[in-house]
């Protein structure tokens, strides 16, 4: 049977809680953890580095499971700012909507957004995939290096702005293209990496087809004098 | 930093205790504003031919009745007058101008706050719940208020300097963030006539956009003359006699939550000050967009 802690932050300190979460990995593996009453608090379960299951039962305010590894995070609600930042492995679910710069610089991992993202998701997106199930904010993937960016609704402007090597899969409207983003056509490892992850993000009745794929044109790579004014 | 809440109470049975409910909304806004708080709430409107002021003096023990007398022999029109520590609201059918001209010559000392039919300002330096319990303002009753908690990051940390600031009548302003062209803003608005009290950069934005609206604008189009002219970033929140409204610049660098409840539209820079009101968990909770304007009307 899984062992369950419940933590309830009307009563328990916060700091109380991430301690409990950043105890012995060996014996929190496996362990399911329950924070009750989060009301926007921030900073929970950030630095997590054991395979433990913490559910978030309510909204969590800033920067809520940064720098995760192996734990698997849901926050059943909104997320504030920084939601994921520079995860580096492990799974995170925000079912409500999730503010700016959601799993920016995020290295490894999944993180599944149900609501829109704000400004700059996946900024600077170093490997990790983030699906978002309604659209995302300006500047989303602004510098992302690697790593796949899947987005159900639209997309806000400038999107990919100086973008290197992630994909970004788009199933609604663009209004606006960041400086050296293009579509590139959708090749079959695209579509699996795609078909993959709206699989592992609940959205499997999804068609792949109905994406759109965008990505680096590459001529930002090197300093090319005809290029100046694209910088 | 700053934070900033606002609360427009729709249930009629829940104004009486409109401060009661932003009592925890202030303090969760603490972390991000301890130098100084404030408070707008817009109350019962006044009768057509009075209006209502409130005034700051400079020290608790302030002699309100005198001021009240000595207003009453000048103008042989005896104010109504309410008072809470260095806060007063005095009300008087006297047109406004001579009012204050009247203040400016016999109490420089003592600060317009607000002027309106409706609107009570409080606002000082000091802890949000330090502020709150100075002025009582648990037991406010009204339709709609806006609040806020001050880090001071542009200008010194006086009571003058704390938010919000009024311009016009019934009519109010709090901003988290901050504006890189309040000076040559108010250089520009000083050649229109019109006189600032402090340096700081929100008051430049609630005179600009104050006189928007006195050269024809309606607050719509006051705001989109905002987005051209106001460069920085900003979430403004604003109060008239039956509105709240809510913008956020075009990158929406400055956080805001939105929580509209059957009973109540409640604002506020995170979700922290939202999280105790009542029933929450049954409000529609999002992020506003940037560069939109939301009005929400008592």
């Amino acid at each position: 049977m899984e062992n369950i802690t419940n933590f309830d932050l009307d009563t328990t300190p916060l700091r109380e809680v991430n301690q409990f979460l950043h105890g012995d990995s060996s014996k929190l593996n496996g362990q399911c953890v329950k924070i009750q009453n989060p009301n926007g608090a921030h900073n929970i379960a950030v630095g997590l580095k054991a395979d433990v299951k913490v559910a978030i039962q309510g909204h969590a305010g800033y920067y809520a499971a940064g720098m995760n590894q192996l734990a698997t995070v849901v926050v059943e609600g909104s997320a504030g700012t920084g939601v994921a930042e520079n995860m580096m492995s492990g799974y995170v679910h925000v079912k409500g909507f999730a503010s700016n710069a959601a799993g920016a610089t995020a290295q490894g991992g999944l993180l599944v957004i149900d609501g829109d993202a704000g400004l700059r998701c996946g900024i600077s997106l170093k490997g990790a995939d983030i699906v978002v199930g309604g659209s995302v904010g300006s500047f989303s993937a602004f510098m992302a290096q690697a790593g796949n960016l899947v987005i159900l609704g639209d997309a806000g402007d400038a999107l990919g702005d100086s973008l290197y090597e992630v994909r970004i899969f788009v199933r609604g409207k663009v209004k606006s293209l960041g400086a050296d983003c293009e579509e590139k056509p959708m090749d079959d490892e695209a579509k699996k990496i795609l078909t993959d992850l709206l699989r592992k993000s609940g959205h499997q009745d999804v068609s792949p087809d109905s994406f759109k794929l965008f990505g680096s044109a590459r001529t930002l790579y090197n300093f090319h004098v005809d290029h100046a004014g694209a910088y | 930093m700053c934070g900033i809440v606002g609360l427009l109470v729709k249930n009629q049975s829940m104004r009486a205790n409109i401060g009661g409910l932003m009592m925890p909304m202030l303090i969760g806004m603490t972390e991000r504003g301890p130098d100084s708080a404030g408070m707008a709430v817009f109350t019962a409107p006044v009768a057509a031919n009075e209006l209502k002021y409130s005034l700051y003096a400079p020290s608790m023990e302030f002699n309100w009745k005198l001021l009240v007398e000595e207003f009453g022999s000048h103008f042989t029109n005896k104010p109504k007058l309410s008072t809470k520590g260095n806060h007063a609201i005095v009300i008087t059918s006297v047109a406004s101008q001579q009012v204050k001209t009247w203040l400016k010559q016999s109490y420089p000392n003592v600060h317009l706050l607000s002027v309106g039919h409706s609107i009570d300002v409080y606002k000082d330096t000091g802890l949000p719940a330090d502020v709150a319990a100075r002025y009582d303002l648990p037991t406010l009753s009204g339709t709609h208020l806006v609040g806020h908690t001050r880090m001071a990051t542009e200008s010194a940390i006086t009571p003058a300097h704390a938010h919000p600031f009024t311009a016009g009548e019934d009519w109010c302003l709090v901003h988290n963030g901050s504006l890189s062209n309040a000076h040559s803003l108010r250089r520009k608005l000083e050649h229109e006539g019109i006189t600032f009290e402090t340096d700081n950069d929100t008051e430049a934005a609630c005179r600009y956009l104050e006189w928007r609206m006195r050269e024809g604008d309606d607050l719509k189009a006051a705001l989109e003359h905002g987005f051209e002219d106001l460069d920085g970033f900003y979430t403004l929140l604003m109060g008239t006699k039956t509105e709240l409204a809510l913008v956020r610049d075009p990158f929406a660098c400055k956080p805001a939550v939105v929580a509209e409840h059957d009973d109540y539209v409640a604002i506020a820079s995170e979700f922290r000050s939202l999280a105790h009101l009542p029933d929450i968990k049954n409000a529609h909770v999002f992020e506003p967009s940037p560069k939109e304007m939301y009005v929400w009307k008592i």
